[in-house]
């Protein structure tokens, strides 16, 4: 039943005290890893670490059992520290079947835990992952601990008696055993899984009772038999006071426009068509018609985005969420938003690109598509969201942007942000900036639509319903006194102008940039967007270590750049520039200063960036 | 209470932009037509919006007094559908030519017509590209010469009826541009219709294709060319109104009164309300004579009503009043301070 090696081995010492961990709970599509691996996460939130995850799914819907391409995971990094990834390398592997040890394998870091379900080693499982030999029976995981657990064989023990169960269900309760063992492990209570059982299977006592067996039944196995060498303790993390929600980057985005709807006093309004990674903001805003939330669900990203503008104009806040091709669709629709001076949020939520490109993996390819892609002269305002939570605030703010600027505003995010989750200290709409807006209820005497604010260059907005103000806007270019369609050659470069020098004004609405960790020194660390964390971790580890030369500058505003970027810039003798991409804010950063060297450093391969090859980096140029 | 709907004209919804269609466009005629049904209808101005694509009809909401957008070419559909959505207290008009609707705006046209929101469509057929100066559109016909097709168009046309009747639309009209009173009833009519309502104007371009409906439309063939229909009415037309459609197994066939012994009582009577599109499909291909006039309204429930019915129910069911009730709910839990 556990191999020897294991039994002999029982443990004496007292559990050992660790900062962060991170496990990856691996398996088949229909093993459950993604609720085990969200169980894992919460309990461990609720405990006080702090946490980030990240899911892998199959691409394939329903990929052949045992497949190596049927392989779903799901990641956890806890920590008594402050953690700001869901991790690189893994501490613990739980392994449910050969396809998910063979893919995930190389994670695991040498010398740590791998658990596996014996009982799925098999003949025709090991044939599947493509294993010539069982890898628990050769020496190829001599470098690692693995503790070999008949996983099934206990769990149809526990559930023996229960009536109404069928085989199906029995299988698939095998991960509550895991989740058992992992909650033993780490000290954890499994109070917080068995208020989920009851709440999630309420009318199916039965199920109740046999997740809730094999979830005992793991945890005292691991217990009883002593048959881990350790048990683990992290300590709660030091976090800011207050309510606390796991959330995911893509809800996070859903709910931050939820608050600015309602913050504004505006109807919300989402036209959209479905996208990997973006489709998760639909799937989320679609529920909440109980706030009056429209979500509109169109024949194309086209109409997506155009069915928005029609809001826009009729007063709503009105957004639209895609991925990188949705995006080049709704270029000309943008131009248009752009051009009559609606206000709009449209979400990116970044992938792999070009052309159909890795739609499951991250990347930060459309940078230059949200800043250039469209015809004409077309400036919007452009921000980036940083991390799963701040998703919240950055989708809060640009819609604030759009309807205090009235113009388009993209919101970049990434698949890595987008599907990962963390704690979200949870903001009440009470404590969230006030969101001004330009719409006009009358009339004053030659009154047109294109008459702006003086500060801002904001055009009023009129909306329909509204006596006297009826007026017609449209893409063609408009006289700037009348707002009626005009050709004259100045007037067309004027208005080119204004609209470029409406976005520039948007510096005086946003927060200037802060540098971490050292604000001036050998090598200023920049990045944008969705890689904050990756960056973060890395530089904060170097200050640990003693390099207190190097700074980190982390922009969420890209157009425009932040009022005090130069001055920063002006502080570091290097610069480095770190982007998913093959450089293109680097290039954003050369066209606006030049005469300072901007070193860039890039990666392409669909993946976040490592801590190892970002420390190795960072310390060749800082010493 | 609500302040009573003013007593408009049609000067009311003209403005003070000057008009810059060709002279002798059939654009003009459909123009004055919608600003002197607006007044019948009894909406207001304000809460009218009128949204195109592009175009040389697509520049009519410049020459509306009302709320308007000249937008993207092909996109006007589902822009109006967002307009619409946002607010469906307004009067929703989308203006649209042959090319913006069956060509670059396909996608959207059909759509719209199925989701049968409340909005009028106005279609210019005048089976030619204006505005881009006279290349061959997706309703010109096989052998048609124009600037992309100086040997004859390739291409066989749509008819847009057949289009979208295929597409469920609900309400179809068919309309010669230079029939200005008929025009006006229909346009009437289809905003009193609460659903998609799609109006074809067969709009002459005098520039690029010149006389391609006279067959049907000159005041000397008219009566006997064209059989304009009305609900509840025999279809009868020529200029002695001795003619009329009689079904043939599956085919409609003309028969003259008084001959055969076919007296008025065996015409067909026109039933615009049926659901089954079966005889608004034959009405709708028929080439001789060609039927004008509402051809299709079937009362239907709207995409509007069916989600007002929706977050109805979703409210009442929902404890969630505000953004915060979601926020704080569920799996929260508190970290306090040291
Ligand atoms: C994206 C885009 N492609 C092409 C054009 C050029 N264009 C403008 S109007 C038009 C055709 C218009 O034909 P139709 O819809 O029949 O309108 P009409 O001018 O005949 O009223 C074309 C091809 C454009 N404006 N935008
Ligand atoms: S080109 Fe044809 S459709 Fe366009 S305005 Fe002139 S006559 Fe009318
Ligand atoms: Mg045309």
């Amino acid at each position: 039943m556990v191999t020897e090696k294991i039994i002999n081995n029982k443990r004496k010492l007292p559990p050992e005290v660790l900062k962060t961990v991170v496990i990856r709970f691996v398996g088949d599509s229909g093993d459950g890893m993604q609720l085990t691996g969200t169980q894992f996460s919460d309990t461990s939130a609720m405990f006080g670490n702090d946490v980030a995850t990240f899911p892998n799914y199959p691409s394939e819907i329903r990929a052949p059992q045992g497949s190596l391409y049927g392989v779903s995971g799901f990641q956890v990094h806890i920590g008594s520290v402050e953690v700001s990834t869901p991790g690189d390398n893994v501490d613990l592997l739980v392994a449910m079947n050969p396809a998910g040890l063979k893919t995930n394998l190389y994670a695991v870091k040498p010398g740590h835990t791998i658990i596996v379900d014996n009982d799925s080693f098999n003949k025709k499982n090991l044939e599947k992952a493509q294993y010539a030999t069982n890898p628990l029976e050769d020496d190829s995981l001599e470098n690692y601990r693995v503790i070999e657990v008949d996983m099934t064989t206990l769990t149809k023990e526990a559930l023996k008696g229960i009536e109404g169960l069928d085989n199906k269900i029995i299988s698939r309760s095998k991960n509550m055993f895991a989740l058992g063992m992992v909650y033993w492990m780490y000290g954890r209570s499994k109070d917080h899984t068995i208020d989920f059982f009851n709440k999630k299977f309420k009318s199916k006592p039965h199920i109740i009772e046999a997740n809730t067996k094999v979830l005992n039944a793991g945890y005292y196995f691991a217990e009883t038999l002593e048959l881990i060498p350790n048990a683990y303790s992290i300590s709660p993390a030091k976090m800011a006071p207050g309510t606390y929600r796991i959330i995911m980057g893509n809800t996070a985005t859903a709910w931050g426009f939820l608050a600015a709807a309602e913050k504004s006093g505006l109807e919300l309004f989402l036209g959209s068509y479905p996208i990997t990674p973006a489709t998760d903001i639909l799937h989320e805003l679609v529920k909440h018609k109980h706030f009056g939330v429209k979500a509109f669900q169109a024949e194309d990203e086209i109409a997506g985005i155009s069915s928005a503008i029609g809001a826009s104009f009729a007063g709503d806040l009105a957004i639209t969420t895609t991925s990188g091709p949705g995006l080049a669709l709704k270029g000309e629709a943008l131009g248009l938003a752009m051009m009559i001076e609606l206000p709009l949020v449209v979400v990116n939520v970044q992938r792999g690109g070009p052309s159909t490109g890795l739609p499951t993996k991250t990347e930060q390819s459309d940078l230059f598509q949200a800043m250039y892609g469209r015809n004409g002269e077309s400036p919007v305002i452009v921000i980036a969201a940083s991390t799963p939570a701040n998703c919240f605030d950055y989708a809060y703010q640009a819609s604030k942007l759009a309807l205090e600027h009235m113009t388009p505003v993209i919101l970049l995010t990434d698949g890595y942000i987008a599907n990962g989750s963390a704690p979200w200290k949870i903001k009440s709409i009470a404590s969230l900036p006030e969101i001004k807006n330009h719409i006009i209820k009358e009339a004053k005497e030659n009154w047109h639509p294109y008459e702006r604010d003086e500060d801002t260059l904001a055009r009023n907005w009129a909306i329909p319903g509204t006596p006297g103000l009826e007026h017609r806007v449209g893409g063609l270019e408009k006289d700037r006194n009348t707002g009626n369609v005009s050709h004259v050659p100045e007037n067309h470069e004027i208005m080119t102008w204004t609209r470029a020098e409406k976005i520039k004004r948007v510096q005086n609405n946003i927060p200037n940039l802060a540098t971490s960790f050292a604000n001036q020194g050998d090598l200023l660390v920049i990045g944008w967007g969705g890689t904050f964390g990756s960056l973060y971790s890395a530089v904060k580890q170097l200050s640990e270590e003693g390099y207190k030369n190097i700074g980190l500058a982390h922009f969420n505003y890209i157009n425009p750049l932040p009022k005090n970027t130069g001055e920063i810039l002006s502080k570091f003798k290097k610069i480095i520039v770190c982007e998913l991409n093959n450089g293109q804010f680097v290039n954003i950063l050369r066209m606006n200063f030049s005469g300072i060297e901007f070193l860039p450093f890039n990666k392409i391969q669909g993946l976040p960036f490592a801590n190892d090859e970002l420390i190795e980096k960072f310390k060749l140029l800082a010493q | 209470m609500e302040p009573a709907v003013k007593e408009y004209t049609y000067k009311d919804f003209a403005n003070d932009q000057e008009v810059r269609w060709c002279p002798g466009c059939d654009d003009y005629v459909i123009l004055r037509s919608v600003q002197k049904a607006l007044p019948e209808i009894g909406v207001k101005k304000e809460d009218v919006v009128f949204i195109s694509g592009i175009g040389c009809s697509s520049r009519f909401p410049y020459y509306m007094d009302t709320y308007g957008m000249h937008s993207i070419h092909g996109r006007a559909p589902a822009i109006a559908s967002g307009v619409k959505l946002a607010n469906p207290q307004l009067s929703v008009w989308v203006i649209t030519g042959d090319g913006d609707s069956m060509a670059i705006g396909g996608n959207h046209f059909i759509h719209v017509l199925r989701r049968n929101i409340n909005l009028n469509i106005i279609l210019f057929n005048n089976e030619i590209y204006g505005l881009t100066k006279g290349q061959f559109s997706p309703t010109s016909r096989v052998g048609q010469k124009t600037k992309s097709s100086p040997y004859g168009n390739t291409q066989p046309p749509f008819s847009p009826g057949e289009l979208a009747l295929g597409a469920q639309a609900r309400f179809f009209a068919r309309i010669g541009g230079n029939s200005p009173k008929e025009m006006t009833d229909i346009f009437i009519q289809a905003e009193k219709f609460k659903g998609t309502s799609l109006v074809e104007v067969l709009q002459n371009c005098v520039i690029f294709n010149d006389g391609c409906f006279v067959k049907y439309t000159d005041k000397s063939v008219r009566e006997d060319k064209q059989l304009f229909v009305e609900h509840g009415k025999p279809m009868v037309f020529g200029k002695n109104r001795d003619k009329g459609l009689v079904l043939n197994g599956l085919k409609l066939e003309v028969a003259t009164i008084g001959e055969n012994g076919i007296t008025q009582e065996d015409l067909l009577v026109h039933d615009a309300r049926e659901k089954d599109p079966t005889m608004h499909q034959m009405l709708v291909r028929l080439e001789y004579p060609l039927v004008t006039g509402i051809i299709r309204s079937f009362n239907d429930v709207t995409l509007e009503e069916m989600e007002d019915a929706l977050t109805a129910q979703v409210r009442e069911k929902s404890s969630f009043k505000k953004a915060d009730d979601l926020f704080f709910s569920g799996e929260i839990y508190e970290v306090k301070g040291e």
